[in-house]
């Protein structure tokens, strides 16, 4: 059986805008900073919270928390 | 160009950019006849491979090799029409080196566009510059003369960019072209995929693109007679000495930074400021032994960066120089990412009351809370990587040197002390418009 | 027959209001959430969710709504009528405006169920069409009988409309374009002694002007 390759979650900081929903449905890989912003783990999704950390994509009300393949930062 | 007797004795070199010190641009027809005409390559992608020979790195402060920038904006550009822009928007404050090569020789900026675009296969251009009126009306003068003498196949316009420090930056300078405020956008997708109008974007420094035009005529073992192996070539730096003399000089990559700033000469120098306001400071006696180049500068928490070296006079505090800088790099946010525009007035307003910045020469001291440094730590590790661009690193990078270089400095301010006399400022801070949302 | 025809033409009719209800809660917890605020006592993804919830609740009502109108012998509307705008026999303008809504209704809620994956840009153009959707329902319903211009009724209208006023009107004048509140932190947190009540003229002064008055 071949293993899916690993997800990283991401925010995009500038559609961030605080509202905190991620950290409460999420705490194992996010918690907030003292501003009120996530603070994203940079670590691999653990398989058994794949499907928790898709849900919580798709709760961000500002659709900022994303799901990559990559690990590495594309910023300029 | 300098006064000063250098340290180490250069040898002579023929400036490659920079016309000799006094002389004005040349017109176009003296351009041609002194370099030939312009060396089309006939495709796509010819001019790559002299690229990645000569070993050419972006001068507008990353060092990222232009053959990959190249090559990436022709493969992007698979079935869309690609952009190239000439990036000399330069709005890093203590810097000169774009706005003086635009006006002191254009026409090698303009041929680099020419060989770049004709390299990523597009006929479309932007100069995008820093410059005021009358020199944006002049070098549009000179693009209209080129295009009408048949000298431009790609059709270049001039764009002006707003003087904000992030300006320059690669989404944001997309952005701005697009008709949208300069600010900066989250990547992916990068500009060499989706930029200028969505379009396949090559952003290139000037001053990389003046290179590039006489690499395009000399060849890559020309480009590499001077510089080191490693990093070959010259590079075009605004040198602001401690007596307060701004000179600009083209140095090869490797020179010893005693040859470029007088250290010891004059008022002396307790520190120098290497690569900018997202820089890093260095002490004097370090920075003395050191060479213009990464290989020398990295291990030390520095970069050649955009060629801004500044001497920081004996008399003035680098923690006032540091707060005024901080504090205007925060006004520089954008933003727009909760992070950066949190972390950073927080850090200079922490800075700045650590220096005192407020302090009248003659009122008494007000010691700052000795937490200050924590805060500081901790605001600065907050705020690393949690922007969509590279302006809070950038600042972080600046004010963890000032702490770790003035840190007896830092030790007698907490203290209620401070043991430089000059108030006076030294490194400039722009003056800028209004903050306004139009100036985006 | 005639009896169980009245029944569905009545059940079309309750379950319409119920609709009003619902949507005028989903319009105003789509602002709370904007707004990033929370409803006491639930947790912040409280609101996100019961906004969710309730908008999937008044899809449900809105289907029994539409076939109990059509499939009662009452009065005749067809499917055609209840979706399409504007081609019911029977009060056409006012059950066309209840088509358009139904349509636009149809919009929001497929958008939101994949809007991973249509990504933000494309939701958040769709979304805004929540402001027209409830006002074009609120007319269809105002329009097509005379339930809600009496009574009690009455006054839930009025008072749905007034609160969805009063929460738009909350929503577009309330936070500051980010870029603008830059200068007010960074004077914020300078320190005491150069700290200024942040006035137009500070936040209008040049760079230079700032620098200056702090020599």
């Amino acid at each position: 059986m071949a293993t899916k390759p690993a997800i990283h979650l991401k925010v995009n900081p500038i559609a961030c805008s605080g509202h905190g929903v991620c950290a409460e449905l999420l705490p194992e890989l996010i918690s907030l900073d003292e501003w009120g912003y996530p603070l994203v783990s940079d670590k691999p999704v653990p398989a058994g919270l794949a499907r928790q950390a898709k849900r919580t994509v798709t709760d961000c009300p500002a659709l900022a928390l994303l799901i990559t393949r990559k690990e590495h930062d594309e910023r300029a | 160009m300098t006064t000063f007797t250098p340290a180490v004795d250069l040898p002579r070199r023929k400036l490659r950019l920079l016309p000799p010190p006094g002389q004005p641009a040349i017109d176009l027809a003296e351009h041609l006849a002194r370099y030939g005409p312009l060396p089309y390559r006939g495709g796509r992608g010819l001019l790559i491979d002299d690229v990645r020979a000569a070993g050419l790195t972006g001068r507008g402060g990353a060092a990222f090799p232009v053959h990959r920038k190249l090559t990436a904006v022709l493969r992007a550009a698979d079935g869309r029409r690609p952009v190239v822009v000439a990036n000399g928007a330069e709005g890093e404050p203590a810097s000169a080196k774009d706005k003086s090569l635009l006006l002191l020789a254009p026409h090698l900026v303009l041929d680099g566009i020419q060989l770049a675009a004709e390299a990523v296969g597009a006929d479309e251009a932007v100069l995008y510059v820093g410059t005021d009126e009358r020199g944006s009306t002049w070098l549009t003068s000179l693009i209209s003369q080129r295009r009408a003498a048949g000298v431009d196949l790609a059709a270049v316009r001039l764009i002006m960019a707003p003087p904000r420090f992030i300006a320059g930056q690669e989404s944001a300078l997309a952005n701005r072209i697009s008709g949208k405020p300069a600010l900066p956008s989250f990547a992916p997708p990068r500009v060499y995929q989706r930029g200028v109008d969505g379009r396949p974007t090559l952003v290139q420094n000037v001053e990389t693109l003046a290179h590039l035009s006489l690499i395009g005529r000399y060849g890559p073992s020309w480009f590499r007679a001077v510089g080191t192996a490693d990093e070959p070539g010259t590079a075009i730096c605004t040198l602001r000495q401690a007596d307060g003399r701004v000179d600009l000089t083209e140095a090869p990559l490797g020179s010893p930074l005693a040859s470029l700033l007088d250290l010891r000469g004059g008022p002396g120098c307790t520190a120098v400021l290497v690569g900018g306001y997202h820089g890093a400071w260095l002490p004097a006696a370090t920075a003395a032994e050191l060479t213009l180049s990464n290989a020398d500068l990295k291990p030390h928490g520095a970069s050649v960066g955009a060629g801004v070296l500044a001497a920081l006079p004996q008399d003035r505090c680098g923690l006032r120089e540091t707060a005024r800088v901080a504090r205007y790099l925060a006004l520089e946010s954008a933003g727009q990412c909760g992070p950066c525009r949190n972390g950073l007035p927080r850090i200079a307003g922490a800075l700045a009351e650590l220096a005192d910045l407020s302090h009248p020469a003659d009122a008494p001291w007000r010691r700052p809370d000795p937490e200050i440094i924590a805060d500081l730590r901790r605001w600065a590790g907050l705020v690393e990587r949690r922007g969509a661009c590279a302006h809070p690193d950038g600042t972080v990078r600046f004010v963890a040197s000032a702490l770790r270089v003035f840190g007896a400095e830092v030790g007698s301010h907490l203290r209620g002390r401070c043991t430089k006399p000059n108030l006076w400022p030294f490194l400039p801070v722009a003056a800028g418009p209004t903050q306004e949302q139009d100036w985006w | 027959m005639h009896s169980s025809s009245i029944a569905l033409w009545y059940a079309s009719r309750a379950t319409g209001v119920v609709c009003l209800v619902l949507t005028t809660t989903v319009v105003l917890l789509g602002v709370l959430v904007s707004k990033q605020r929370r409803l006491p006592g639930l947790p912040r993804f409280g609101v996100v969710h019961l906004h969710r919830y309730l908008s999937l609740l008044a899809v449900g009502f809105v289907t029994v709504h539409i076939l109990t109108a059509i499939v009662d012998s009452y009065v005749s509307i067809s499917l055609a009528a209840a979706i399409i705008p504007f081609v019911s026999a029977y009060k056409p303008l006012w059950l066309g405006l209840g088509a358009v809504s139904i349509d636009l209704m149809a919009a929001l809620i497929v958008t939101s169920l994949v809007r991973a994956r249509i990504g933000r840009n494309g939701w958040r153009v769709v979304h805004w069409v929540a402001y027209a959707a409830w006002p074009i329902a609120v007319l269809h319903s105002i329009g097509t009988g005379p339930d809600l211009r009496r009574g009690p009724l009455l006054w839930l209208t009025l008072g749905s409309v007034l609160a969805v006023l009063a929460a738009i009107g909350w929503r577009a004048f309330g936070a500051k374009p980010r870029a603008q509140l830059v200068p007010e932190l960074v004077a914020a947190h300078a320190p005491a002694a150069s700290r200024q009540p942040v006035s137009h003229q500070r936040r209008t002064k040049t760079y230079q002007g700032i620098e200056a008055a702090r020599r």
